[in-house]
């Protein structure tokens, strides 16, 4: 599909197939956010246990699109077994890179950047910042999981 | 064969949004349930009044003014013909549908509806015609009802009556904005009015599309908007029964809907400027008095004509095609339904569906379409809505059949 490449990567289809840490926990322990996306009526719930400062298992139910399902998936696959403090660190990297800034709406190249290099997989949703409407999709379930971290903090 | 004798391609060449292209391809629009594309006409008029006859209405005495007020207050009469109003007093104003809605529940309904009354909604409502009235149940402690629907997306009346009991305002769409039903207004409105209460229409969907004639319709209230009949955003309609507007108190206060203000106090305007604070979008209005008179000229039972072919048509084809891999909501046959063709591809989330379809150049909504207590008893959190009008034609249709088919590709 030429131009959707970027949005529609391989391994976002992969994770929107075949979505990881699907499920719920028992609340509690385990504590559940949701997140709503009023644009189209997307949900999506994460469901976070810990064991000290440590994440010992995360589940996801999603109702929603490839981006949002996908990224759900990734951010779960990514956040198990690490510390609070590194899941945090992890979700203000992810969200610096889906934050647009002006100068990137509407150019094609998507600037490098070495901080994005420990996001590992999960810089394959950087392709989203193209469509700034699919953004809310991709951090549906970040911002989530992110009122859990800081629940806890 | 639709269009032989409805020229689409011809209407198409008036709106030269229509000649573009997007990522490469012809933009196909199928998005007028949210908002119509313009002829040059509207947009030609509207440059010109503010290169020749910028001015402020009912104030100057001079020329331009008095050109600017007039102008503006003859779209007033224009509209009132268009839905055969009895009086150009009953056509008010407003910046959209949504506040002609909200102006109903801050003025009629604030002034007339105490604890303990009924307000009775149709399933199919838009939010618009929702949360003003959630607000008032909250504040006064109203009941809200809801008319049910049948498993084809149309109003289930089959207990209506029960259901009318001590209702005091009934508010129902005259085409579903996310379904295309059409509504049994008339019958509504009659039955409203048996039980002594007033009957106001959610209009947006059906005034661009058909004719509209309110006396007959029977209705107490009709809310519309200017930007999905080829006119401006930033004008809508009410029109409300001259009797009715009278007795209501003012809604927003400002200038012009005064006539007098003394240090202690002020007198309200007539009907209509009387909800008509601040200065009105008067180069909105004379473009949507010049909307009106291009729909006139393509002629209203010609463009509902048009459209139901060309959703029959649409709904053969994508039926045809994609068979039970394409779900389609609503009514079944088109002779029941707008140009609205609400749908679901496989397991797909529709907004996978539009985010591929723009890269064919298909304009479609993908979504809740401000209708989440609908999409909840669809049992869907959203379905993609191709919506249709004058300038598309059949071929529109096909280009999306085929960017269907690449969606399919890609989530295969």
């Amino acid at each position: 599909m030429p131009g959707l490449e970027d949005l529609y990567k391989e391994i976002i289809l992969d994770h929107y197939k075949n979505p990881r840490n699907q499920g719920e926990l028992p609340v509690p322990p385990a504590v559940m956010e949701e997140g709503f996306n009023p644009l189209c009526g997307d949900e999506v719930k994460v469901y976070v246990l810990t064991d000290g400062d440590v994440i010992k298992d995360i589940r996801i139910v999603c109702q929603g699109c490839s981006i949002s399902q996908a990224s759900a998936s990734m951010m779960a696959e990514s956040v198990i077994d690490k510390t609070l403090e590194e899941a945090k660190n992890l979700i203000e990297k992810f969200k610096e890179m889906m934050s647009v800034h002006e100068s990137n709406l509407g150019s094609a190249e998507l600037s490098e950047d070495n901080n994005e290099n420990s996001l590992g997989d999960l810089q394959a949703l950087k392709g989203v910042v193209k469509y700034p409407v699919r953004i809310k999709c991709a951090t549906l379930g970040w911002n989530a999981f992110d009122q859990i971290i800081g629940s806890k903090e | 064969m639709t269009g032989n004798t409805f020229e689409s391609e011809k209407i198409k060449g008036d709106f030269p949004l229509l000649e573009r292209e997007v990522n490469g391809k012809p933009i196909v629009y199928l998005d007028s349930a949210a908002t119509s594309q313009k002829p040059i006409e509207v947009i030609d008029r509207m440059t010109d009044y503010y290169k020749q006859i910028n001015a402020n209405v009912h104030r100057g005495a001079y020329h331009i003014a008095e050109l600017a007020t007039s102008e503006m207050e003859e779209t007033r009469a224009k509209v009132s013909r268009f839905i055969n109003a009895s009086s150009e007093k009953e056509i008010v104003f407003t910046k959209n549908a949504t506040e002609a809605i909200n102006l109903v529940a801050y003025t009629w309904a604030r002034s007339q509806l105490k604890e303990g009354d009924v307000i009775l909604l149709s399933s199919l409502e838009h939010h618009s015609n929702i949360v003003p009235w959630h607000q008032l149940s909250s504040e006064r402690n109203i009941e809200i009802r809801w008319i049910p629907i049948t498993q084809d997306g149309q109003l289930d009346l089959s207990s209506i009556d029960e259901l009318l009991a001590g209702v005091k305002l009934l508010c129902v769409s005259a085409v579903s904005n996310a379904l295309g039903t059409i509504n049994p207004v008339k019958q509504l409105a009659d039955a409203a009015h048996k039980v002594g209460a007033i009957c106001l229409v959610d209009a947006c969907q059906s005034v661009p599309h058909f004719e509209t004639d309110v006396e007959e319709l029977g209705a107490d209230f009709l809310a519309f908007s200017g930007h999905k009949m080829c006119g401006p955003t930033g004008v809508g309609v009410l029109w409300g029964r001259l009797e009715i507007l009278e007795k209501m108190p003012p809604f927003l206060g400002g200038g012009e809907m005064i006539l007098n203000v003394t240090s202690d106090g002020f007198t309200t305007n007539e009907v209509p400027w009387k909800f008509e604070a601040g200065t009105p979008p008067i180069a909105e209005i004379i473009g949507l008095g010049v909307a009106v008179s291009y729909l006139e000229r393509i002629g209203m039972e010609a463009i509902r004509e048009h459209e139901q072919n060309l959703t029959s048509y649409a709904l053969d084809l994508l039926t045809d095609r994609f068979g039970d891999d394409l779900t389609i909501y609503g009514p079944e046959a088109a002779v029941n339904r707008s140009g609205v063709i609400s749908f679901s591809y496989r397991d797909i989330h529709p907004h996978d569906v539009s985010q591929v379809l723009d890269q064919y150049g298909v304009c479609v909504r993908a979504g809740h379409h401000c209708c989440k207590p609908l999409m909840t008893l669809l049992g869907v959190n959203a379905t993609a809505r191709a919506s249709l009008y004058i300038y598309n034609g059949e071929s529109d249709i096909e280009v999306l059949a085929d960017a269907i088919d690449e969606v399919g590709k890609i989530f295969s």
